[in-house]
């Protein structure tokens, strides 16, 4: 009975391993209660981070790891889901009404703008298709500063979210010492959608849809010989991650009530949302997971665990040089070599591959 | 019924097939031969699609499919088993004939259901894995199924399309001995209904002699014999298409 329901959830996509399934438990059950468990604004602010990320890179692994896609366009969607919400914030002031407008808006953008990059250009071979992709997201950022107008170009844009977002709005007194108001509202509106979202992509990964998706990753001619138009797949595809990644976006606008450029449209995070697919383990959704939580762990906690090693070693030369906050990048980048080389198939196909 | 009309593709100047123009009727099993680059293949690949003709017609009864890309054609009924295995490598032999099952069910485009809760498509993917002999393969990763076994996988998602058109292009080739009845008696079958169009390129003399209600020699692209199967491989033009192309290469 508890197996059926589970297998409902997971849409029949089980861990298959129990340290996975241990890890994703702790994931879930961590980042529920982070809140209490870490309290504070940072770690409050890591965990958002989390989820958010977790979304983002879900839905990267749609394209990359099932379809096999190679898109360099993905902040784009993520960012108009972002703007979507924010200008609509700035522009209508701070309610309920402004999100759902801006949830609407950006939704439509992204898919539209999905669907005629997919039809115009997913008939072309993968590295073109990349090309094409980047030039497009590159064109977009640009458009995004100079409209300066409209989306407050570098500095982005600033904004009030809806009162029950914020901190000063109560709803009870406290519990277990963490104060009941709108920071820890907002942060379980990010959870929840977060979870909903991650079992909604599993679940079209794991449908007849989605096996279509995997045949056209493994052998698109073939595919296409048994009666799959591989365009039309590709492009819905294109287009539920370019929404998913869009729907990223609208959580971290609303999250953090500040959208600009470097924290939805750089290009630094569209590299990081490849390496979090890649290490997790490309065409698994937990993999994408798994990828998320450490990443941004790592960008916000190795610079600390650095500082402690640096005063460890401070009378050591070369040694306390090696460990200084500063080369964080450096030993992020070492990780990821190791990360890539000793787990090719990613962690969690390493993990299922344990016998 | 399927024909060609003048059918024709040019590689630069070299027409690889030129000018075909044939007419396969329900019910009958027309193999194709002639020596290796005679054309066959690229005539196959003209009719299901993977190339596009460089002029000339292919109709399915009466109807002009030649605009027509290669996934349309397979749900017209046009169905194609490849020379060099074609498979999705790393699914299970299973999913590559579920998949093939799925075309016919239209649930492609379903993106909502847990696609193992549809137990009817596996149940039906199943039963061809069964008519090929590889029921107990089932879970096997594609790619690392012996080539013999990957050929009668091959045909078991030609099975599992239901085509009205079974284009067969060498199946047997680089079977070992013993799996070869195992196919022939598949294509057999599929004659023996006698509603279906069934297309047959195969080297094997002594097979396309026994199975073949009519036979068709490519030469240089070009039809240069049409007829039973008794007149045609005794004919001096098949003959010299064979000899000859050995002693000319």
């Amino acid at each position: 009975m508890v197996k059926q329901a589970l297998r409902a959830i997971l849409s029949d996509d089980l861990p298959r391993s129990r340290w996975l399934a241990v890890v994703l438990v702790a994931i879930l059950v961590g980042l529920a209660v982070a809140p209490f468990l870490f309290p504070g604004a940072k770690s409050l602010n890591v965990a958002a981070k989390i989820c958010v990320f977790i979304v983002l890179a879900a839905s990267f692994d749609l394209l990359l790891g099932y379809t096999g896609i190679v898109s360099f366009a993905h902040t784009m969607f993520f960012g108009i889901g972002a703007y979507g919400v924010a200008i609509a914030l700035t522009r209508m002031g701070a309610s309920w009404a402004a999100v759902a407008v801006g949830v609407v808006a950006g939704l439509a953008v992204a898919i539209v703008l999905a669907a005629v990059i997919g039809l115009f250009s997913l008939r072309v071979r993968t590295i073109f298709f990349a090309m094409i992709t980047l030039a497009v997201a590159s064109a977009f950022a640009i458009l995004a500063s100079q409209l300066s107008d409209l989306t407050g170009g570098e500095d982005g844009l600033n904004y009030r979210l809806p009162a029950e977002l914020r901190a000063p709005f109560s709803f009870g007194d406290t519990l277990f010492g963490v104060r009941l108001n709108g920071r820890l509202l907002d942060y379980y509106l990010v959870y929840l959608a977060s979870v909903v979202l991650v079992l909604a992509l599993l679940r079209i990964v794991n449908s007849p849809f989605g096996s279509v998706l995997m045949a056209i990753r493994e052998n698109p001619f073939r595919a296409e010989a048994i009666g799959y138009r591989t365009v039309v797949y590709r492009t819905i595809a294109s287009c539920i991650a370019a929404a998913a990644a869009a729907l990223a976006g609208v959580l971290l606008a609303l999250w953090s009530s500040q959208t600009n450029p470097d924290t939805t449209l750089s290009f630094d995070i569209m590299v990081d949302i490849l390496l979090m697919v890649v290490i997790g383990g490309m065409g698994t959704m937990y993999g994408a997971v798994l990828g998320a939580v450490l990443l941004v762990f790592a960008q916000n906690y190795l610079q600390d665990l650095l500082a402690i090693a640096h005063k460890a070693l401070a009378g050591v030369p070369l040694l306390a040089n090696f460990f200084h906050p500063d080369r964080w990048l450096l030993w992020l980048g070492v990780a990821f070599i190791l990360c890539v080389y000793f787990f090719p198939s990613g962690i969690v196909g390493r993990l299922r591959n344990r016998r | 019924m399927l024909a060609t009309k003048d059918l024709t593709i040019r590689f630069g100047g070299h027409a690889a097939v030129d000018g075909v123009s044939c007419a396969f009727e329900k019910g009958t099993l027309t193999s194709i031969v002639g020596p290796n680059g005679a054309g066959k293949t690229t005539y196959f690949n003209l009719i299901s699609g993977q190339l596009p003709a460089t002029s000339g017609t292919v109709t399915l009864d009466g109807r002009d499919i030649t605009g027509l890309g290669a996934s349309r054609r397979a749900h017209l009924g046009l169905g194609r088993a490849f020379q060099l295995t074609n498979l999705f490598p790393n699914l299970s032999a299973l999913e590559n004939v579920r998949l093939a099952v799925q075309v016919k069910s239209g649930k492609g485009l379903d993106l909502f259901s847990r696609a193992l809760s549809h137990r009817e498509l596996i149940d039906r993917a199943r039963e061809h894995l069964v008519a090929v002999s590889l029921a107990d393969r089932a879970d096997a990763v594609a790619a690392t199924l012996p080539h013999g076994d990957q050929r009668k996988l091959e045909v078991a998602i030609l099975l599992a399309l239901e085509p009205e058109v079974f284009m067969f292009d060498e199946p047997t080739a680089g079977m070992s001995i013993d799996e070869v009845p195992t196919v022939l008696d598949i294509i057999a079958a599929i004659k023996k209904r006698g509603d279906k169009t069934i297309l047959l390129v195969e080297h094997k003399m002594d097979v396309v002699r026994s199975l073949s209600d009519r036979i068709v020699v490519l030469h240089q692209g070009k039809l240069v014999a049409d007829g039973k199967p008794a007149e045609v491989i005794n004919s001096d033009i098949v003959r010299e298409a064979y000899l000859g192309g050995a002693v000319d290469a």
